[in-house]
């Protein structure tokens, strides 16, 4: 190929990857395009301060309801259950593995880890319904276990691997000479971990909680086969509860395009992306900070 | 002095990364078949003009030069001007051995096949420069072995190797051997002594004894100004500038 | 603090580790002794007969894998060329920077959002209508942001002085780009294109309004039609059928196959990861 014919290919390819990468970034800020408009649509026919503060979820009652309030409580409690099984464990499997663990044991919990991560949640939800939900149905006495428990539980296998991984990157991350001087001084390799290590990780370990609830915020399947999806406002763990996810996946398939109901269920969605986007933003600004820290 | 022929040249050049300025009313020329070093300070420029000579500094696009460069009395940036073409005949040979993670005969075969060499030509083109690289002998077995896999020196001389291959006019060289053992720094330097005889050559160098065992000139530079320039002899011996000899007698820098 | 005994401090911390691969046990065992026993050849080769109780899944494997490939091909382009684009043309502005920062945070959104904005766009604004492709491309925006990223990252961990080495002798950007830079990074952009295809094989949420159904009459289904999935037939038979327990085997049957697909993706990224690490990378 001559010199001419090569530029020219050079500007053609060029123009042509510029044009792909616009247009990639086009559709994605259509996502967010999409949930504005139809929020907006939604908001024609329902006061916002109703949709906000709204004790009732009932579409397709005699008097349709559109109270987000018994969903994000829903989501709100299954994930505060999920967190408060997963952050401790996340956190002690992080610390084992980065501190405790030899190489061997190192080169399967990483991949046991990574397998975890790997099963879809479709998988993880089945079992909610056949391992999980009887197990719970026979300790509590209740008829069935498919409740926000259930949720928590199986959620919490959900987000595990993300908070193991980053959690363990942080701790991973604290530079030696911080453990030496703390040895140095005579502490015990556990007062080291406590007072040192995790403080020093401390940015990292947030971004580990924040990403983990994240993702368990964000998760349908899980939830949708495994809380029962009752319509009531929750009471409880025990109580069969239906996310803002689950709500969105029961309700879609059925709705007519573009009514009220319609509407309301992007409208929700909307309240999702804009909860998962904050928890995703505060967890990569302690990412970020914690790189600043150590790498200065 | 003879009359020497002038091949490349810099005039009134000044250059901007974003709002600082790195390079100020710089005007040099280089003689054909001559070796340059550029000497001075970290941060003096040197490394930035040597750079500005194949226009490495187009894909950086906050940087804005002014100026004349002057290759064989064509403009380097003028519109017209190939920057492909340009790269050919203005070789450069990197602070850090880059051979493309490929074979070392591929290494060389590359520049060749991409500027269009017949595929029947090739094989004597790398032989001959692998032999003026004086590598040769070492890999003439194992062209098919992964670049990567030769020593430090190895790779740089490969990678001058690579260069001569396309038979540039000028070859820039950036502190090739500050990254090499001494063993290999000294066969560089032969190397590049040797070269000269075809090719003119800019090195940019920290090193004070280098600049004085292979550069016929020097030029030394502070704060993006050149301060002097001139025989290499001279340079070293007596500069005129009081801040040259503190320079080159290791007062700072 | 009171001190505890060197030996109860790191139980403790072996106890969070051990629950945690218990999980992994539990689910792996759970799925895969009970599994087993419905995994025959003619479970995986034929249709579903009886309304579901007996007969296999070969439906669900080939629309999973058709909606799969479908996802490979409309994210792995544009995908890759968006990261090439990001990493090797544009200027490095605020722009730049909260492009990236976007397309990062949309790897955080919901796959259920991804959901509905298909249903938007493909099945309703486009008129594709409920079908295999709406559901690819669905898919295939769900795994843009990974492939995004993944591929920054690999191209990132290239020197500018390999770029630079190419277009020294003569090289345009765009040879450097194909010759030097796309090669190099291969196993780093592959790794991450098919750990992402894994995940968006084992996808639910997306597909369950823009093309998936319970059952489709013949064994492999068109682009314009629906099709069905081994996660959705795993949902359906589970919560859905109306005989539960008769096709609970079933239904471990389909979970074995549709993790065994997504393991199957992801040892392949590994291998791929492994070998190029070894190879000195």
């Amino acid at each position: 190929m001559n010199l001419a014919a090569r530029e020219y290919v050079d500007k053609t390819v060029k123009q042509l990857i510029r044009i792909t990468g616009l247009i990639v970034i086009l559709i994605l800020t259509g996502i967010f395009l999409m949930l504005l408009y139809n929020t907006f649509a939604f908001f024609r026919h329902i006061k916002p301060l109703d949709f906000i503060t709204g004790t009732q979820w009932n579409p397709s009652g005699k008097i349709a309801r559109y109270g987000i309030l018994p969903l994000l409580v829903s989501t709100c409690l299954v994930t505060l259950g999920a967190m408060a099984i997963a952050i401790p464990l996340g956190i002690g499997t992080a610390a084992y593995i980065s501190e405790y663990a030899g190489k061997r044991q190192k080169n399967i919990l990483k991949p046991a880890i990574e397998m975890l991560a790997a099963i879809p949640s479709v998988a993880i939800g089945f079992l909610g319904i056949v391992f999980v939900g009887p197990f719970i149905a026979g300790a509590t006495g209740l008829p069935n276990g498919l409740n926000a428990l259930n949720g928590a539980i199986l959620l919490s296998v959900m987000a595990l691997p993300t908070i193991i991984t980053v959690a363990e990157d942080a701790l991973r991350g604290v530079p030696h000479t911080y453990k030496e001087a703390s040895y140095g001084v005579g502490a015990t390799k556990w007062e080291t971990l406590l007072k040192v290590t995790i403080p020093a990780a401390a940015p990292g370990i947030i971004a580990a909680v924040m990403l983990g609830v994240g993702r368990a915020i964000g998760e349908t399947m899980t939830v949708l086969m495994a809380t029962g999806n009752a319509q009531a406002f929750p009471q409880g763990f025990l109580q069969s509860v239906r996310t803002i996810t689950a709500t969105i996946a029961i309700e879609t398939g059925e709705v007519p395009y573009q009514t009220t109901h319609y509407f309301a269920l992007f409208a929700i969605a909307s309240v999702l992306f804009l909860i998962t986007l904050l928890v995703n933003v505060i967890g990569e600004h302690f990412v970020n900070k914690f790189r600043k820290y150590h790498s200065a | 002095m003879v009359d020497e022929q002038i091949i490349l040249s810099a005039q009134q050049v000044n250059l901007w990364f974003g709002s600082k300025q790195i390079l100020k009313n710089i005007d040099i020329s280089f003689a054909k078949n001559s070796v340059t070093a550029l000497i001075g300070p970290s941060g003096c420029g040197k490394s930035t003009l040597l750079r500005s000579f194949n226009r490495m500094h187009d894909l950086s696009p906050d940087a804005r030069v002014e100026g004349q460069f002057l290759l064989d009395k064509q403009n380097l940036y003028a519109k017209d001007m190939s920057v492909t073409q340009l790269r050919r005949r203005v070789g450069m040979v990197f602070q850090k051995a880059n051979p493309f993670p490929k074979s070392i005969y591929e290494n060389i075969n590359y520049g060749l096949k991409i500027n269009g060499v017949p595929k029947s030509e090739r094989d004597a083109i790398i032989e001959g420069a692998l032999k003026e690289s004086y590598i040769w002998d070492e890999v003439k077995d194992e062209l098919n072995k992964p670049a990567t896999r030769l020593s430090g020196g190895q790779q740089q001389r490969l990678c001058i190797a690579r260069t001569v291959a396309l038979r540039p006019e000028v070859i820039l060289m950036d502190e090739p051997c500050s990254a090499l053992d001494p063993l290999s720094t000294l066969k560089i330097e032969e190397l590049i002594i040797k070269l000269k005889k075809d090719y003119t050559i800019i090195i940019v160098t920290h090193n004070m004894q280098q600049a004085q065992r292979v550069a016929d000139k020097t030029v030394f530079m502070y704060m993006g100004e050149i301060i002097e320039s001139g025989n290499t002899h001279d340079i070293f011996n007596n500069p005129n500038k009081e801040l040259t000899n503190n320079y080159v007698k290791g007062k700072f820098g | 603090m009171k001190r505890l005994s060197p030996f109860i401090e790191w139980g403790t911390l072996l106890f969070c580790t051990g629950i945690v691969c218990f999980f992994l046990f539990v689910i792996l065992y759970d799925i895969i002794s009970r599994g087993a026993p419905s995994l025959s050849w003619e479970f995986v080769s034929s249709q579903p007969t009886n309304g579901m109780t007996k007969g296999g899944i070969l439906p669900a494997i080939l629309g999973t894998v058709l909606v799969t490939l479908t996802t490979a091909a409309v994210a792995t382009p544009f995908g890759i060329s968006c990261a090439i684009y990001l990493n090797e043309y544009a200027v490095d502005s605020w722009l730049t920077r909260l492009t990236r920062a976007c397309i990062r945070n949309l790897s955080g959104v919901p796959s259920i959002i991804y959901g509905l904005f298909g249903l938007a766009l493909f099945v309703q604004g486009l008129k594709m209508g409920t079908s295999l492709l709406s559901a690819g491309f669905t898919l295939g925006l769900l795994s843009l942001p990974y492939i995004i990223t993944t591929t920054e990252e690999a191209l990132r961990r290239i020197p500018a002085s390999t770029r630079e080495a190419a277009l020294a002798v003569g090289a345009t950007q765009f040879e450097s780009i194909r010759d030097v830079v796309l090669p190099t990074a291969l196993p780093g952009i592959l790794t991450g294109v098919v750990l992402t295809l894994s995940r968006a094989a084992g996808e639910t949420a997306p597909i369950m309004f823009t093309g998936v159904a319970f059952y489709i009459n013949s064994p492999a289904g068109y682009l314009n039609q629906e099709f069905m999935s081994l996660p959705y037939h795993l949902y359906m038979l589970s919560t859905q059928h109306q005989s539960i327990e008769v096709v609970r085997p079933l239904a471990y049957g389909t979970a074995l196959v549709l993790i065994l697909v997504v393991f199957l993706l992801n040892i392949t990224a590994f291998y791929i990861r492994y070998k190029h690490s070894k190879n000195g990378g």
